[in-house]
């Protein structure tokens, strides 16, 4: 079979996305009626469920090129995944104060998605590169869509900048990388004597791609321009960076250390620091943390809390990403989801409000129960989630995260409680995050509203994919099972597959 | 129906209540309260039937009517529910509490809905705790019950209620951090990473591990029992709330403080009990000191409520530590009579006076001449403030000598000043009672400037709710035997969690 | 049937105090059904006092049922002599402080007292500690209640001045109850006399504690006396009393003074006596030293009060000295001769009675005069009474003295008794105790001086002598102060060989 035909037959999904996103902009140069945008979503969920029935229905497994494309129960799942939160986004989109040029949005989400698909099916830096490039730059347009606002204006501009830089940074790390290796895959990199993995060259290429993937996830100390992006980005752009671009990212970063780099993990147990990639993921999880959930305590501007949120969570992610083995990358997995889905639910509440009531500062929430009781419901369960408070499933996550990430570990350092430190630092700061979701609830639940502004008719589909998503919250946190049971034999069989196709070469 | 589901049936009562009512068209928002009362009354009625089905022949396992259903495979969590005597009389005591704060909530108006659908949750959240032998689970129910107290305490609580909403859900939240710490901890260095109290129970863990996990767990539930001194979230907090949340704080909440204690943190950790043990004693007898001396010197009867509530959990504390089975079942029976007469305390001064009268002070409330104005409820107060000094013939008094007795084996010297703070708390109860309801004539009360005395009268739910739990101290304070037996069963029998541990500090 | 008998007697008195308070608030209607039910115990404790086998002496009437077993604690009740001559003593005033209260009854303070009854007659038929102590603090609701109703700021102040001294000795008791617990394993107050009898307590309480043998003994003892110390009272734990019977109504005083002091001397006899006699010999020095002081200073302090209710209040605690005195006296000379022990016991337990009738008498009197001075009591308010008033003259110097000792009246006998029996083992305490003796007779005879003695004040001219009803009122009492005096075998009979079991 000829290598066209067999990347044809691995990415199908991919280029059925790229058909629909070119008809979608093909047909946004009729003339614009008023059922034109319905139209518009329409084709777009029809070319995203045709996408996902062809990944469910005839998966394809294997390895191309040496790990160029990569076909397994995991990249399924989370191509799956990613298609949903991009077609949810679509939805909310369509409700949002996002009116002109829509059939280009929609467009660019879709291209947005493709980079993330291709992201997520590869095991080759270059491929790497490349899907994080296409994921990006159609977020960069997404961010600035709103010509009139000078903030999102602002917004794109400073997401473009920083991510160029960090671009920058993750193509210099790769080339370093591929200098002293002399592969681009991530297989071949597993092979690399350990020794020569403490060369310092390619420790500084190591250190520069977790710079680059820093800034793409939002860690700290490269997180500045995370809240400023999700406030002044239009809402759905700003839920598609927070949700399917970080599912994105993690697992791919999950690859590069956990199959690429496994023998440099280093320790970052307490007193038995060494050098490798563990110390440096200790240290930017633990102050993204601590500075994402500090810095968040004194916002005004939801869209701002989330910002913080998120880089709060990423911190906790990055602290998952410290547990080895299966264990380990199930429950990043487990956990990147979970939140994906809750903040998507919550850009989907603050963009209905945005619609209703002309902002997203704190104060524009208040008396939503009288007003949107259903709504506000959602966001309590979304907030709640976040904040990881049982029955949801942000608890289950977070439970399943940290335990994994103490017990891996301290397996390795027989019964010394290496990571506790970190933790304890995590466990501490989720108490204090309680403090602003709940601030978040209060003026939604507690404080009565003014007088009521005038309002357009709610969206009935968004309000609807919002219901879906607390629903979906709430499920997984009642049964963890239902997505946790299918992830972790996605990765299993996953390892397996990589641990065969190892054995080929 | 099975024993098993008897228990599991407390808990899915509530939780099928709080359905009916979000399920209920906003029209009919009066009927929140009758779904509420019935829910409440379900779930008293399993755990009734649940209590007389419990099996105390002699070979029969304390824990009774395990169900056990795998819930997650892989980490390792079931859903698995029991109960032995302890469980059992708190679970009765939260069927009591869930009943009267219907009953004492039958005039919200504001949102019934939203409150009695908040209000059902914590107490399924709190049966489900007293029943859960699964680590996990219990931690799932024991955090449903922190967010619906902070919307209760914001929406419908009187002074300073968000401050004390919000300070009382952040020192809970510190509180389950810190037993989320300890539970990672456990779950890793467990042999089969379950979280099955049971099989927990019998794993030795290193002594270096028990050594600040013991502190951490312990003090994690020991902050919403009120432990001296992370206390100050209570008397700001019930004094915060709507009259039913403060009857369900005082009343069960901060019994899963302690009762989280006793059963996780004791049952897992001997050797850091052991090391513990001197410091918590200390801690609960300056809580029952000071709980007794600060509130000696309140002038909002709440306050003076509320800081009595520290004192009678300082002895809970004080019994769970003597390890020995007289102070063991004297500190459960403890947190029965305390969930009883807290919440009539609170039932009298929340709904009964405060209501009426728009004011606590217990200057202005003297001058009201409410011994006339409300009959029943100066005899109601006068009832409750008997049994809350722990007069014999209330559950109080026994629950209290058994602590004594307990302590007497265990720390001789500080019962002194356990008694001591027994002494106070007759002060303080007196001296409340006095000035509110009987101020002597003559005595310079300050006049109210809307004092009509002409009050709404006391209404038939309130008498209920009075009489229920007035006939429940009552009658456990001459029958005590009904509570007793089987939690000093549960204790005493070989296969108890705690038996070893007792036996040991026996010799 | 007749096994529950004292049960029956016990919660009598309680359904009354219920059925009045869900009566209509019609005055006659409480009245008679609150007499009814007082009768009605006068009428079982005087069937019990009848059925009760004097010549066997002992416990009898005897219930037991298992009530908290995993604390030891039974329902546990019985009655000798001593209990069954405080059960008739309760059953004589209760009616008499009913009838004393006049045109003053309402439903609450009718069905305190009801509910007081009680609780006493639990006190003194329980045999297990903690069943006792149940009774012992919950008689402290209604007289708590009681006492406020007099009303006035200082009424209040006394109320609580008494729950709290009462409650804190109740609790030091509590704790030296529970150590007693803690090193035998029982409540019960019948194993733990035998067990002190066999010199085993104190060596129980010595092993359980790891102590020095001296300081634990020392220590239970000490939290018992207190207890009781402050009930009866003993100077200088008495500073509740005064106001206490000052500040309450006549008819509360009286049933203060009648029949709850005798709950401390009870305490003494029942609780401390059997199960400490060997360290009580050893302490008799202080022990009678306390004796004396009371005895002494509370006569003095008699003599200096203004007041009549106050120097009453004082006297009581005068008389109650004396009993202390005996039984003192009786456990400082465990080896004495045998005859003087069982005459100053004799002397305590007719003392006691004696005192509560002579006592509760006074004290209606005062009631009696108050009403007709608008509230005055003061001893230089009156004077001259006599001639206005000579039936209440007559009368109420009967039981002053009564009070004072004056042979064939009640008051005599036991004080002669009690001293007859002491000298004999404590000579030099006795002596010293005299003095009390002297000081009474003058306060006493100071009281009928000024008040009915002089020259009338024009103020008291339209002063009414005692009514038909008032007159029958006392005159039961009257004629058992005389019957006593002449013939005290009548009660002597029916205790004297359980004081003789009680010997330590």
């Amino acid at each position: 079979m000829s290598f066209a035909s067999l990347l044809f037959q691995f990415l199908t999904p991919e280029f059925m996305l790229a058909d629909t996103a070119l008809l979608v902009l093909l047909a946004g140069l009729f003339k614009s009626t008023a059922q034109k945008r319905g139209m518009l979503l329409s084709l777009t969920l029809l070319g995203g469920i045709i996408a996902a029935a062809m990944l469910v229905l005839h998966p394809h497994y294997g390895n191309l090129s040496n790990g160029m494309v990569v076909g397994d129960p995991l990249t399924q799942l989370v191509k799956l995944t990613l298609l949903t939160l991009s077609l949810i986004t679509a939805i909310f989109a369509a409700g949002s104060t996002v009116r002109e040029h829509f059939a280009e949005y929609l467009g660019l989400i879709l291209f947005s998605t493709i980079g993330m698909m291709l992201l997520a099916g590869t095991e080759d830096l270059l491929m790497i590169f490349i899907g994080l490039e296409m994921t990006s730059i159609p977020l960069y347009i997404l961010t600035g869509y709103l010509k009139r606002s000078s903030a999102s204006a602002e917004a794109a501009l400073k997401y473009f900048l920083v991510g160029g830089v960090s671009a920058a940074f993750l193509l210099f790390g790769l080339s370093l990388i591929y200098g002293v290796t002399g592969s681009t895959s991530l297989a071949d990199l597993a092979r690399t004597p350990r020794a020569a993995l403490l060369d310092p060259l390619l420790l500084a290429g190591v250190v520069m791609a977790m710079v680059g993937f820093g800034f793409k996830v939002a860690a700290v100390p490269f997180h500045l321009w995370a809240p400023d992006v999700y406030e002044g980005a239009p809402t759905p752009s700003a839920a598609l960076i927070a949700s399917g671009s970080k599912v994105a990212g993690f697992l791919i970063l999950a690859k590069l250390l956990t199959i690429g780099f496994a023998k440099g993990t280093g320790s970052a147990a307490w007193g038995l620091f060494q050098p490798g990639w563990l110390p440096l993921l200790a240290i930017a999880g633990a102050a993204s943390v601590v500075v994402g959930n500090l810095a968040a305590l004194s916002q005004s501007n939801v869209k701002r809390i989330l910002a913080y949120s998120a880089i709060a969570q990423s911190g906790y992610m990055l602290l998952g990403l410290m547990a080895t083995g299966t264990t380990g990358i199930s429950s990043v997995i487990f956990y990147v989801i979970v939140y994906a889905l809750t903040t998507l639910g919550a850009f989907g509440v603050v963009s209905l409000v945005e619609q209703r009531r002309g902002g997203s500062q704190l104060h524009h929430f208040q008396g939503l129960h009288q007003s949107a009781p259903g709504l506000a419901l959602c966001m309590g369960v979304f907030m709640v989630s976040l904040a990881g408070i049982p029955p949801l499933a942000g608890f289950f996550g977070k439970f399943y995260l940290f335990a994994g990430a103490l017990g891996s570990v301290s397996s390795l350092y027989d019964g010394n409680l290496g990571l506790l430190w970190l933790i304890i630092v995590a466990v501490a700061f989720n108490a204090v995050s309680l403090y602003y979701y709940l601030i978040v609830l209060k003026h939604i639940f507690v404080i009565p509203t003014g007088a009521e502004p005038a309002q357009p008719s709610p969206r009935c589909a968004t309000s609807v994919f919002v219901g879906f998503l607390a629903l979906a919250v709430f499920a997984l946190g009642l049964y963890p099972a239902a997505l946790l049971e299918p992830i972790q034999n996605a990765v299993t069989s996953a390892a397996t597959f990589a641990a065969k196709t190892a054995a080929l070469h | 129906m099975p024993t098993e589901f008897l228990l599991t049936a407390t808990f899915l009562s509530a939780f099928l209540g709080v359905l009916l009512i979000l399920l209920l068209p906003v029209r009919f928002g009066a009927a929140a309260k009758w779904i509420a009362l019935a829910a409440a009354l379900a779930g008293f009625g399993f755990a009734i039937a649940a209590f007389q089905r419990y099996d105390m022949t002699p070979g029969a396992y304390p824990i009774q009517s395990v169900l056990n259903l795998p819930w997650v495979q892989h980490p390792n969590i079931g859903f698995t529910t029991g109960a032995d005597g302890i469980s059992l009389v708190l679970l009765l005591l939260t069927g009591i509490i869930a009943i009267t704060g219907v009953l004492f909530s039958w005039n919200v108006t504001q949102q019934p809905r939203a409150f009695f659908a908040l209000f059902l949750t914590i107490i399924g959240g709190v049966y489900g705790v007293f029943q859960s032998l699964d680590l996990f689970l219990l931690f799932v129910f024991y955090e449903i019950v922190i967010v619906p107290k902070y919307f209760l305490i914001s929406n419908w609580g009187s002074t300073n209620r968000e401050y004390g909403a919000m300070k009382l859900t952040i020192y809970s939240v510190v509180g389950s951090a810190l037993i989320l710490l300890a539970l990672l901890g456990v779950y890793v260095l467990a042999p089969d990473h379950s979280l099955n109290l049971l099989s927990l129970a019998k794993v030795k863990y290193p002594s270096a591990f028990q050594l600040w996990a013991f502190p951490v767990l312990f003090l994690g539930f020991g902050i919403l029992a009120g432990i001296w001194p992370f206390h100050t979230w209570a008397p700001t907090g019930h004094v915060a709330a709507p009259t039913a949340v403060s009857m369900l704080l005082a009343g069960v909440v901060m019994k899963l403080g302690s009762y989280g204690a006793l059963r996780v943190a004791m049952t897992l950790f001997p050797l850091g009990l052991e090391y513990w043990r001197i410091p918590i004693a200390l801690l609960a007898t300056a809580g029952i000191l000071y709980g007794a001396l600060v509130a000696l010197a309140q002038k909002d009867l709440k306050f003076v409520v509320g800081y009595s509530s520290i004192n009678h959990m300082g002895f809970v504390l004080l019994g769970l530590v003597t390890l020995n089975t007289i102070g063991l079942s004297g500190a459960v029976l403890q947190m029965f009579s305390h969930g009883i007469i807290g919440g009539l305390l609170f039932a009298v001064v929340g709904r009964m006076i405060y209501d009426r009268t728009h004011t606590r002070e217990i200057a202005l409330l003297g001058g009201m001449n409410l011994a006339k104005a409300m009959p029943f409820a100066a005899f109601t107060f006068v009832v409750a403030s008997l049994a809350s000094m722990g007069l014999p013939g209330f559950s109080g008094f026994i629950a209290e000598i058994s602590i004594l007795l307990g302590a007497w084996k265990a720390f001789p010297i500080l019962l002194v000043f356990a008694g001591l703070g027994v002494i106070i708390t007759v002060a303080f109860t007196l001296r409340a009672l006095q000035r509110t309801f009987f101020p002597a004539h003559g005595a310079a009360a300050v006049p109210h400037e809307d004092a009509a005395h002409e009050f709404e009268p006391i209404t038939l739910p309130e008498r209920l709710g009075a009489i229920l739990l007035m006939a429940a101290t009552l009658g456990i304070g001459l029958f005590p035997k009904i509570l007793l037996a089987p939690i000093q069963w549960s204790f005493e029998n070989p296969h108890s969690l705690m038996h070893h541990l007792i036996q040991e500090v026996a010799k | 049937m007749s096994n529950s008998l004292l049960s029956l007697l016990t919660f009598l008195p309680l359904l009354g105090a219920i059925f009045v308070a869900i009566l209509p608030a019609h005055r006659p209607l409480i009245r008679a059904a609150g007499l009814g039910f007082a009768f009605a115990a006068l009428g079982a404790a005087l069937t019990l006092a009848f059925n009760y086998d004097s010549a066997a002496g002992g416990l009898q009437f005897v219930e037991k049922w298992e009530w908290i077993p995993s604390l030891h604690i039974q329902y546990h009740l019985g009655a000798d002599g001593l209990s069954l001559m405080l059960l008739l003593l309760t059953a004589i005033i209760t009616p008499f402080a009913l009838l004393a209260l006049g045109d003053r009854v309402t439903k609450l303070n009718t069905s305190l007292i009801l509910l007081l009854q009680t609780t006493l007659f639990g006190t003194f038929t329980a045999l297990n500690f903690i069943h006792w102590f149940l009774f012992y603090e919950l008689s402290l609701v209604p007289v708590f209640l009681l006492i406020r109703m007099g009303g006035s700021v200082k009424a209040t102040a006394a109320a609580t001045q008494f729950f709290i001294y009462t409650l804190f000795g109740g609790f030091a008791m509590l704790l030296g109850f529970l150590a007693i617990h803690q090193a035998t394993g029982t409540f019960n107050l019948v194993d733990l006399a035998t067990l002190a009898q066999h010199h085993k307590l104190s060596k129980a309480l010595t092993a359980a504690f790891h102590w020095h043998p001296d300081c634990i003994n020392l220590l239970v003892f000490g939290g018992i006396f207190l207890g009781l110390a402050v009930k009866v009272p003993v100077v200088p734990f008495h500073t509740w009393l005064p106001d206490a019977y000052s500040e309450a109504p006549a008819p509360v005083s009286m049933l203060l003074t009648g029949v709850l002091s005798k709950m401390g001397v009870y305490g003494f006899l029942r609780l401390l006596m059997p199960l400490f006699p060997g360290l009580m010999e050893h302490l008799a020095t202080p022990l009678l030293a306390f004796a004396i002081v009371t005895i002494v200073f509370s006569a003095l302090a008699a003599l200096a009060q203004k007041d009549l209710k106050r120097i009453v209040a004082y006297s009581s605690i005068n008389h109650l000295g004396y009993c202390l005195l005996g039984i003192f006296a009786v456990t400082a000379a465990l080896h004495g001769a045998a005859n003087e022990r069982a005459a100053a016991l004799n002397g305590v337990l007719l003392q006691v009675f004696n005192h509560g009738i002579t006592a509760a008498a006074l004290f209606c009197f005062i009631g009696f005069l108050e009403r007709r001075s608008d509230g005055l009591r003061g001893l230089n308010d009156f004077g001259g009474l006599r001639t206005v008033a000579p039936v209440l003259t007559g009368l109420m110097g009967i039981s002053i003295f009564s009070s004072l000792g004056l042979p064939g009246l009640n008051g005599f006998v036991g004080e002669f008794l009690i001293f007859k029996g002491s000298f004999a083992l404590a000579p030099l305490a006795s002596t010293l105790a005299a003095i009390g003796l002297f000081v009474t007779a003058v306060f006493l005879l100071t009281l009928i001086q000024r008040v009915f003695n002089g020259p009338l004040s024009e103020r008291w001219a339209g002063f009414r002598d005692l009514t038909l009803s008032e007159r029958f009122i006392v005159a039961p009492i009257i004629a058992l102060m005389f019957a006593l005096g002449i013939y005290p075998q009548l009660l002597i009979s029916l205790f004297n060989n359980t004081a003789l079991k009680l010997l330590p």
